[in-house]
């Protein structure tokens, strides 16, 4: 029983205009424990996504489709019950951490308004053993406790952060890009606390990031998202071993890595998301792209056991589309196009 | 590159290479701290943050040279110091052989025409209020290579088609904001070059852009080196893009150079644990990885007071008796032990110290009185349990001695040796692993220990 | 590389600073909300008014100290009636001709303040911001001092001590006025091109080998003065309360040499013990009026150009209906 499912999600922001569809029918799974990351280029909606099952959206966006949660669907949830859910149950970190501690208060006073709020019949002993404990296990001091949040570096300050989200024991976590503004070495340390969340909260991670070696390094399963949808979806170690979407697998080509001995990149760039290209979003830039590419939507399908791709390559094609499987003819695509 | 004998110490000085592009000795950049309020009235300092403290290095004309380094290690400095835009607080910066520290500002911007830099962030590098044809054109301009706007115009869409963005016509009269994150770094690069400099200082130039399209703005710029004969000196923290586009690597740490040596030598053999632990920590999208479990610990610490000795110590899984171990270590280790242990085991060890504050300070001894109620002997037990419990922990072999005092504990720690730059096979590193004469010292230390102290 | 055959001929100068300024200005026509309603009745009012003082010879039935007509000289406070709308002053003048030539003298004195103010402010602030150092923190200094002074009291300081020289007239007033607003000016425009210098931007231009006085010119000046007239709208508005504040006071412009809604109601204040409203009202109001113009205007320009207050007019939407939903297919 998956702690957290999305059926069919959408969001679309408000515009001047026509909205823009920034997550356009998403189905996700995330079982309990499991570590999922969910990697995209900037502009896919993946942040969005991540907000989404929160409710966080901005004002002038709207929801609808199911984020499954302890048996009740999220987007139709009044306000207030939402809201104790945060916390709790659902926990966000953000990429900044900085900006997302309040400066005024000293790390204790963080932790003793969270759990006061949501927790109100701790005394102060447990408050502080609580807290104590769970920086610990983040590599916190004590003696730091009753410091100001600008006293600390920005990767004490993300596993703060990260202690903070924990401290109430939520059974999923989104980290939204918790690394992107971290150092390398800094980085691998947070990843190392974010991929034994498991043993050690019984938590399960959602973890949204552009650095594709980040999500092979740490996560169980991976969702590759493009232009609001999820193209490809299945366990890690498969998914980079074998992509079977043709983003995927150009996205791993163009991974800068020690062992790249030519650079590679995808023409174009991501489409915008007030209106997609028609068919497989993808097809502008794909260069196995073929006629029914353009004209429809592909099917999720399941070309290898827990895998799921949304790409005709991989299955049947209607049968009244003559020439479906022929290369799609395109021009070139310009730079004043790419990204 | 100019061979430092491995006995010889930094002090003397080592002449310049006249036939680099760039040569650098002794280079050295400080920043003064904004104090408290009435410092401030007063306009008095409050000590320095060492951005680049005593860098020396050469830079030969057609090679690319990559500076990589974590926040905190002075590479951005160090590029801005070379082209005049921080002022130097010490040191020497020769440019086509001609000295430019000290350089009034008048001769450093004629001097701009030959060396060039290019920003991480396209979508702040360009002034939003200026037309791509008046931004890039600008550098003409100010140095009055071409005056009439048909010349500007000309020589401007010259200089957009070469980096890509064609037809030129389409981008002259865009904005900023209308172009994509690829095209700004575009025009930016076209500005850049649009001079015909010889120097290119590349500040992160694809570590703000997707991943689909930093292969594209890398390969233009290794396209321009061929064709304008450009010398680039690659600052980055990413070692995996600096590993395809380098052909040598510096690696910095908290304003030094620790290691620096030609790629492969670097990325086939490190020397400095710093650096491997760079290597090792780069997430790679290889399915069988998993993340790294050696990392070091900690994070690069405040550049105003930095660590004594070797920099790079306190977090070094390998560091042994010289390498600068002193009283901040101490509280860094009490606090790592502290966030492991319970709550009442905490208290307890607390309950012993008086004052942790006499453990901020960079000092080679250190009193630690004993609470009252607590006996100094109860301290000095608790210490040598501690250290029991972990006997491998590096930062044991640094303590030269734990004596009870009256009201406390004094312990004191090795004199460390100051790192110097040493040639070890291909590369030139600092660091004492490789210092024979560290090594010997730390060996007799060792030797004359009643209690034989494991091997590092 | 040779440089392509064919260019279109480049826009014109002219076309390209319009174009400029139209994207400086686009946010103001996506702007959305109670902030559009705000500028656009501001704009409506502050129009009305300005098109009054520019049409005053015209649209006033007589000059501002005008007390008689073809011989007979007017009642002295009469109520309004026809021929006087809004009646007679003591001295037999017409209040609404008064009212009228009155929107000119502050607006003579608001531009002409408004333009003094600028002209030292920003420079000051540009120079002081971006070079910093020893000349900033005297500046700093100063400024804060004289905006630490109460304004009032600095404005007739001022009036004062020019009225022996160049008389009690517009300049006197509006340089009076100006004195006050020249920190307000210099402080944000300070505060804005330090935050600013720091940009990659700028440093870039300097990277380029810009001379200082370039950098401030082309790379700091346009960027900074964005935030300009949100200031200088409730600046007027605030210099309007200061010039009537001054003329009440008696400071202001004399009254031989313009009407000043200030000084009328001044004089106003012994007619209001003998039930007389008409001579204080109907110039209260013109103050209100156009002050609430001007901050409607101010304010509505803020939140527009002001890119952390600015909210975009969103349009409704519905979700489209959900497509066919289709199922996992096996290979």
């Amino acid at each position: 029983m998956p702690v957290l499912s999305l059926r069919n999600l959408r969001v679309y922001y408000g515009t001047g205009g026509a909205p823009v569809r920034a997550v356009d029918g998403v189905d996700l799974d995330i079982e309990a424990g499991q570590v999922v990351g969910l990697v995209g280029e900037s502009g896919c909606g993946k942040s969005t996504l991540g907000r989404g099952i929160l409710g966080l959206l901005p004002e002038g966006a709207r929801a609808d489709g199911q984020v499954l949660y302890g048996g009740r669907n999220l987007v139709e949830l009044p306000a207030r019950e939402l809201r104790a859910l945060r916390g709790p149950e659902l926990g966000l970190i953000f990429q900044e951490p900085m900006t997302r501690l309040n400066p005024l208060l000293r790390i204790e006073q963080h932790f003793a308004e969270t759990l006061r709020q949501h927790e109100p019949k701790l005394d102060e002993r447990d408050i502080r053993r609580r807290s104590l404990e769970t920086l610990g296990r983040m590599g916190i001091p004590p003696t730091r406790f009753r410091q100001y949040p600008h006293e600390f570096s920005g990767g004490m300050r993300q596993r703060i952060m990260i202690a903070l989200a924990l401290v109430l024991r939520p059974k999923l976590l989104v980290a939204d890009e918790p690394t992107t503004a971290l150092d390398v070495i800094v980085e691998a340390q947070i990843l190392r606390i974010l991929a034994d969340l498991k043993e050690n909260f019984g938590t399960a991670l959602l973890l949204i990031t552009h650095n594709l070696g980040i999500v092979a390094e740490s996560c169980d399963r991976v969702a590759v998202m493009y232009a609001g949808r999820i193209v490809e979806e299945g366990r890690a170690r498969d998914v980079f071993a074998e992509p079977a979407h043709p983003y995927t697998r150009e996205l791993l080509r163009s991974t800068i890595s020690l062992d790249t001995t030519e650079l590679h990149s995808i023409p174009g760039a991501p489409p915008n998301l007030i209106d997609p290209p028609r068919g497989c979003r993808f097809h502008p830039r794909c260069p196995d792209a073929m006629r029914v590419c353009a004209a429809q939507q592909p099917l999720q399908l399941q070309p290898a056991p827990d895998r799921r791709v949304e790409c005709w390559l991989h299955g049947p094609v209607p049968e009244a589309f003559e020439g479906a499987r022929e290369p799609l003819a395109r021009g070139p695509i310009a730079v004043a196009e790419e990204a | 590159m100019t061979a430092i004998r491995p006995g010889a110490t930094a002090q003397a000085p080592v002449p310049h290479d006249d036939t680099a592009l760039v040569s650098v000795r002794g280079l050295q950049t400080y920043y003064a701290i904004r104090g408290s309020f009435l410092d401030r009235l007063v306009g008095r300092e409050a000590g320095r943050v060492k951005a680049v403290d005593d860098v020396s290095f050469d830079l030969r004309k057609g090679e690319v040279l990559g500076l990589v380094g974590e926040s905190g290690s002075g590479k951005t400095t160090l590029g801005r110091t070379l082209l005049g835009l921080v002022p130097a607080t010490a040191g020497s910066v020769r440019f086509e052989g001609r000295e430019i520290v000290g350089l009034p500002e008048r001769e450093l911007r004629r001097l701009r025409r030959r060396m060039q830099i290019v920003f991480q962030d396209p979508h702040a590098s360009l002034n939003p209020a200026m037309t791509l044809e008046q931004a890039v054109g600008h550098p003409l301009r100010i140095h009055g290579v071409a005056t009439t706007r048909a010349e500007v115009r000309s020589r401007v869409a010259e200089a957009l088609e070469r980096v890509g963005l064609a037809p030129a016509e389409q981008f002259l009269d865009k904005y900023p904001s209308d172009l994509s994150g690829g095209q700004k770094q575009r025009a930016v690069i076209a500005r850049a070059v649009i001079l015909g400099p010889v120097l290119l200082v590349a500040d992160e130039p694809v570590s703000m852009l997707d991943m689909s399209v930093r292969a594209k703005i890398l390969e233009l710029m290794l396209a321009l080196k061929r064709d304008l004969d450009l010398t680039y000196l690659y600052i980055t923290h990413d070692l995996a893009t600096a590993k395809f586009f380098c052909d040598r690597i510096a690696i910095m740490y908290l304003g030094r150079i620790v290691e620096i040596g030609p790629s492969e030598a670097i990325y086939d053999d490190p020397k400095h644990p710093y650096t491997k632990a760079l290597l090792r920590a780069i997430p790679e999208p290889d399915p069988q990885r998993s993340v790294p479990r050696d990392i070091p610990r900690g994070e690069v610490p405040d550049a105003a007071c930095p660590p004594l000795g070797c920099r790079f110590h306190p977090r070094c899984p390998q560091a042994f008796e010289l390498c600068g171990w002193e009283a901040r270590d101490l509280r860094d280790l009490l606090e790592r032990r502290w966030a492991g242990v319970s709550e009442a085991e905490y208290e307890a060890e607390r309950a012993l110290v008086a004052e942790l504050g006499v453990l901020d300070s960079p000092a080679l001894h250190a009193r630690l009185q004993v609470r009252k109620g607590a006996r100094p002997e109860e301290l000095a037990e608790a210490l040598a349990a501690i250290r029991s419990s972990d006997p491998d922990e590096p930062f044991w072999t640094g303590v030269r001695s734990v004596q009870p005092l009256a009201d406390g504990v004094e312990m004191t720690w090795h004199e460390p040796l100051a790192p110097r730059p040493l040639e070890v096979g291909r590369v030139r590193v600092e660091c004492h692993l490789y210092d024979q004469e560290a090594l010997r010292r730390a060996g007799k230390l060792r030797a004359g220990e009643r209690t034989p102290s494991p091997a590092s | 590389m040779a440089a392509p055959a064919e260019l279109r001929t480049p826009l014109p100068v002219s076309r390209v600073l319009w174009r400029g300024t139209r994207r400086m200005l686009a946010p103001v026509a996506g702007a959305g909300g109670f902030a559009k309603v705000m500028l656009l009745v501001g704009a409506g009012i502050t129009a009305f008014f300005v098109l009054v003082a520019l049409l005053a010879p015209v649209i006033s039935p007589y000059a501002f100290d005008q007390y008689s007509s073809g011989g007979h000289r007017f009642a002295q406070l009469a109520a309004p009636s026809s021929g006087h709308p809004m009646g007679t002053t003591v001295q037999s003048t017409d209040v609404l001709a008064r009212v009228i030539w009155g929107t000119q003298t502050e607006l003579k004195v608001v531009v002409v303040s408004l333009a003094f103010a600028l002209a030292v402010g920003v420079p000051l602030g540009l120079v002081s911001g971006y070079f910093s150092g020893p000349l900033d923190r005297a500046l700093v200094l100063l400024m804060d001092a004289l905006y630490a002074f109460p304004y009032l009291l600095l404005a007739i300081v001022i009036a004062f001590l020019l009225s022996n020289s160049i008389g009690k007239g517009v300049l006197t007033a509006a340089i009076a006025i100006s004195g006050a607003y020249i920190p307000l000016y210099f402080r944000v425009v300070r505060n804005h091109v330090i935050s600013l210098r720091e940009e990659p931007y700028v440093e870039a231009a300097r990277a380029l080998g810009a001379r200082p006085f370039t950098v401030i010119r082309r790379y700091v000046f346009y960027n900074v003065v964005q935030n300009v007239p949100p200031i200088a709208t409730l600046n007027a508005a605030d210099a309007i309360l200061t010039l009537a504040a001054l003329g009440f006071l008696g400071y202001g412009i004399q009254p031989t040499e313009a009407a000043e809604w200030g000084y009328d109601i001044q004089r106003a204040v012994s007619d209001a013990a003998s039930g007389i409203w008409w001579t204080g009202l109907f110039p209260g109001l013109a103050i209100v009026l156009l002050v609430t113009g001007l901050t409607l205007l101010g304010e509505g320009l803020n939140e527009t150009i002001n890119p952390v207050l600015r909210r975009r007019a969103v349009a409704k939407f519905e979700l489209p209906a959900v497509p066919p939903s289709a199922d996992i297919v096996e290979p």
